[in-house]
């Protein structure tokens, strides 16, 4: 089934007609995000080129019952702009104006489509930025962003997405526009804000957000240390949170991952060592300088093979270049590979990185490891071959680590959403209880289910069949189910 | 539990035949490369003006895959969507996985034009193009007052366009800069002697439309060149290197000019084959690869392009020995695509100006965005690459230079029409170099 003509229609009296795609093969391009594994054609989509055309659209397919998912730069790692069959594509690419950079009140204005890195970019000129820092930055959107509520390397100090974002002007299902949140932050009454941040693109659109931006510190110092093995660089991370320190950021890397970003970026680090930490510090000089000494301590303690200082902007610049680039740089080294994202205590680290890498071995698989150490939340890389026939078993490690993260008392997401990849693991961890409050609440924004489906929560379709072109459930070829 | 957390790999079976042809298709591997990340979208000028994933190279690159794996066909939007990239190459600056997205266009644009059926004004448009730019006669007589259908009637493929398509050869004739006939008709000298102590020999590659519309750089470039020591040679028969047809996926004809490049210039006595033009330094450095599967030039090419240097690579090399003369201003260098991003020569012609004393050096916002000349890219898509020329022009005067400098021909004439009220002179680096050394004011042009 696609969708008729007439919906076509409806779209291309409020949008530009240039701006509905409809051929085939456009619309393939848009099959899938940053998570290729999963695709599904759309039947059209659509670039808005502002906010009323947005609230215009999603009416046509409130309308029309026309499914919708809205898309940013279409690099999510979970699945989360995942096209629905019969649906409509969303895009938000066009919608990326700065509308206000408020120095006096540090805060901005942004469309949805703007990168992360630009409303930074914005707001230098008057001595700001913005904090949270998802390793795709440069690229993935502000609108993303708030979908999935980012986390990123600086976040251990500064909170993710949700302690960032003041307000937001949302398109609800039914095409009604709302704000939710207040410039100021302080609201009375539900945090709507709150529930919308992270809501994977299933409570609405957002066209426009207000964030908060912070001053740029005064001083930061970051360094680079090498170590013979994980647990000690595990030890070091956890000495440096109980001696009361607060890091900007504690960034780990193991063996495979140094080796595939320094290939990538030339940034200095040591190829061959067990691990490698990256710390920054920053805040007031004195504050920073005093610290970063203890940290020196602290990594000169636990047996540190090498600590570099970034002497420099560039090479600071150069050491999280290599950092945020690892994941894509992976492809360097192995032909395919998986990401997983979990989360687990901090304490536990270095014992679940021993049992990652005692599983890498049973399964005869590498594991990659680059995480933010700080907060325990981990990135393992399981490497394999498609065309050595490893996909299986590797698709199966991925997965017995993500169980590992929730079985150790941590998260099966740290950020990067749970998604179409994550939704059927979600029993996991929630009661079926936890699980039919989540879907109340998803009901009461969206009752018609129309927005961004099959996200987040599991369903007896989703989770009983592989995903991919639309098949028949077997109930609904039995006649006992139909679909609408 | 079994939980497929993020993977590159698309698993998308081989549906049906390749629809491109034996011939050099895009490589298994290089498509299998890119895992889907989307760093290049940001620095994409395509990406930047429309938005649309297809436009990507992300998006390029999947539909290549498709196409590969037989689920598309390479006419229609597959084809349209290849022709809109300004083959750049920022994307392959950008891409963290190592994607080589400039041999995958170079395979497949040669596909397109050997497999897909263009509509008639495009056809007349292009032939018109490429029986005029590569040829040094043809554009002496373009550049002649007048209009430029009655100085080139003769040529069959210019007066096809001429009759069924007048509104197209005037935007042609609209790109082509006005040259006084002395300099359209000057000749470089055959040999020039290295002023001073000798430190090596070069031989200058002249170029087509760098040597009929900037003859003045050719020019710059062998003072400079004397002045730094070297002895220079400019081979009179040499004829264009082919640069502009294989950016364009013409690829026989490139791949002639190439033989008869190397075969011109291989047999003399010198060091280093030079250019001045960013395009044509990518193209050569190139050969060795594009010739790869030709036993009988295969190692005569990888030995040739062994040899090509752009100038500023051959200044930068050696300490320099000309005195400089001070110039006292902001002088905005442009990173010309087919240098930095196709050659990653960035850092030798910023070395080379801060040669000359009290020079103050400025980078440009974007600079990484393409200015949209790309090649014949300002001819057959001429709105994309206005608004590009446009944002590249602001990005320049945001930045208040005294001097705008790039090191491609095509670049300096898409950012001096954009800036052409601002008063300010554009010019190839060696241009200011040479009055620097020569201690004469810097040219208006």
């Amino acid at each position: 089934m696609t969708l008729h003509g007439g919906v076509r229609q409806a779209f291309e009296r409020v949008l530009d007609p240039a701006d509905v795609l409809s051929d085939p093969v456009k619309c393939r391009a848009y099959e899938c995000d940053g998570l290729t594994g999963y695709r599904v054609c759309p039947d059209l989509v659509l670039l808005p080129r502002d906010a009323a055309q947005v609230a215009a659209a999603v009416r046509v397919c409130h309308e029309h019952k026309v499914p919708f998912v809205a898309r940013g730069a279409g690099t999510g790692l979970s699945g989360g702009a995942l096209p629905v069959a019969d649906g409509v594509v969303i895009s938000l690419a066009r919608l990326k104006r700065v509308l206000e950079v408020d120095p006096a009140n540090r805060r901005a204005v942004v469309e949805p489509g703007v990168t992360n890195l630009e409303i930074t970019a914005a707001a230098a000129p008057h001595g700001l930025y913005y904090a949270p820092d998802p390793s795709s930055q440069q690229v993935c959107t502000i609108g993303g962003n708030v979908a999935e509520n980012s986390g990123g390397a600086h976040c251990l100090k500064y909170g993710f997405t949700t302690n960032h974002v003041l307000s937001c002007e949302v398109v609800l299902p039914d095409g009604s526009v709302v704000t939710l949140g207040t410039d100021t932050g302080e609201q009375a009454g539900p945090d709507l804000r709150g529930v919308f941040l992270g809501s994977e693109g299933t409570l609405g659109i957002t066209t426009s957000i207000t964030v908060r931006l912070l001053r740029t510190p005064e001083s930061v110092r970051t360094l680079l240390a090498d170590f013979p093995s994980v647990a000690a660089a595990g030890d070091v991370v956890s000495d440096i949170v109980a001696a009361g320190i607060v890091p900007a950021a504690v960034e780990m890397m193991d063996t495979l991952a140094i080796e595939a970003a320094e290939e990538a970026v030339h940034a200095g680090y040591t190829v061959g060592v067990p691990a490698a930490l990256v710390v920054e510090l920053d805040g007031p000089v004195e504050e920073c300088d005093a610290q970063f000494e203890q940290v020196k301590a602290i990594c000169e303690k636990h047996g540190c093979t090498r600590l570099h200082i970034a002497g420099s902007v560039e090479e600071r610049a150069k050491i999280w270049k290599g950092r945020k680039a690892a994941f894509a740089a992976v492809g360097r080294i192995s032909p395919d590979y998986f990401v997983q994202d979990g989360v687990v205590p901090r304490t536990r680290l270095a014992e679940v990185l021993d049992r990652i890498a005692g599983m890498g071995t049973d399964a005869g698989l590498r594991v990659a490891n680059v995480f933010h150490a700080g907060d325990g939340n981990l990135h393992p890389l399981v490497l394999y071959s498609a065309a050595a026939g490893e996909t299986e078993r590797a698709e199966r490690l991925s997965g017995e680590i993500a169980e590992l993260c929730v079985e150790m008392g941590g998260s099966l997401s740290g950020e990067h959403g749970i998604g179409t990849d994550k939704a059927c693991s979600m029993p996991k961890m929630f009661s079926e209880d936890d699980l039919a409050v989540m879907a109340r609440v998803q009901a009461a924004f969206d009752p018609h289910n129309l927005c961004n489906p099959g996200k987040v929560l599991p369903t007896p379709r989703l989770c009983g069949e592989r995903p991919g072109k639309y098949r028949a459930h077997p109930l609904e070829e039995s006649g006992v189910i139909e679909r609408l | 539990m079994t939980t497929p957390a993020g993977s590159a790999d698309t698993n998308i079976p081989q549906n049906g035949p390749s629809a491109f042809d034996a011939h050099r298709p895009p490589e298994r591997e290089l498509l299998d490369d890119c895992v889907h990340c989307g760093f290049c979208l940001p620095t994409c000028p395509t990406y930047q003006l429309w938005g649309e994933e297809m436009d990507s190279p992300r998006g390029r690159i999947y539909l290549m895959d498709l196409a590969s794996k037989g689920e598309i066909s390479l006419d229609g939007p597959f084809t349209e969507h290849i022709d809109a990239c300004l083959g750049c190459m920022a994307c392959v600056t950008a891409c963290p996985s190592g994607v080589q997205y400039d041999k995958l266009l170079e395979s497949v644009r040669p596909q397109v034009e050997r497999n897909v059926q263009r509509d008639r004004g495009d056809r007349l448009f292009r032939e018109a193009i490429f029986s005029l730019f590569p040829y040094r006669r043809r554009l002496r007589a373009a550049a002649l007052p007048g209009a430029l259908y009655q100085k080139l009637r003769t040529i069959p493929a210019v007066r096809r366009l001429a009759e069924k398509l007048p509104g197209r050869l005037a935007a042609m004739e609209s790109l082509l800069p006005p040259v006084s006939v002395r300099a359209a008709f000057a000749q470089l000298p055959v040999f020039t002697p290295a002023v001073g102590a000798r430190r090596g020999r070069v031989a200058l590659l002249s170029g087509c439309v760098q040597d009929v519309f900037f003859h003045r750089v050719n020019e710059a470039t062998v003072r400079v060149l004397a002045a730094e020591g070297y002895d220079v040679l400019v081979p009179r028969d040499q004829q264009c290197c082919g640069a502009l047809e294989l950016h364009a996926g013409r690829e026989e004809t490139a791949l002639g000019r190439a033989r008869r490049t190397i075969a011109r210039f291989e047999t003399l006595d010198v060091d280093t084959v030079v250019t001045n033009v960013a395009g044509c330094g990518s193209s050569m450095k190139d050969y060795g690869h594009l010739l790869s599967d030709d036993e009988a030039w295969a190692s005569r090419a990888t030995a040739f392009s062994g040899r090509v240097r752009d100038v500023h690579e051959v200044l930068a090399e050696l300490e320099p020995v000309a005195p400089r003369h001070p110039f006292r201003g902001r002088v905005a260098y442009h990173d010309a695509c087919h240098l930095g991003h196709a050659q990653k020569v960035r850092a030798q012609p910023r070395a080379v100006l801060r040669s000359i004393p009290d020079v103050e050096l400025v980078d440009l916002p974007e600079a990484e965005l393409c200015c949209g000349s790309a090649g014949i890219y300002n001819m057959v898509a001429p709105e994309a690459a206005g608004e590009l020329g446009v944002r590249k022009a602001g990005n320049v005067r945001s930045v208040r230079p005294d001097v705008v400098v790039t090191a491609n021909p095509g670049c300096l004439l898409q950012i001096g029409k954009y800036m052409a009220a601002d008063g300010v002179p554009i010019l190839h680096p060696v241009q200011l170099l040479d009055a620097s050394i020569r201690g004469v004011p810097v040219p208006r042009t």
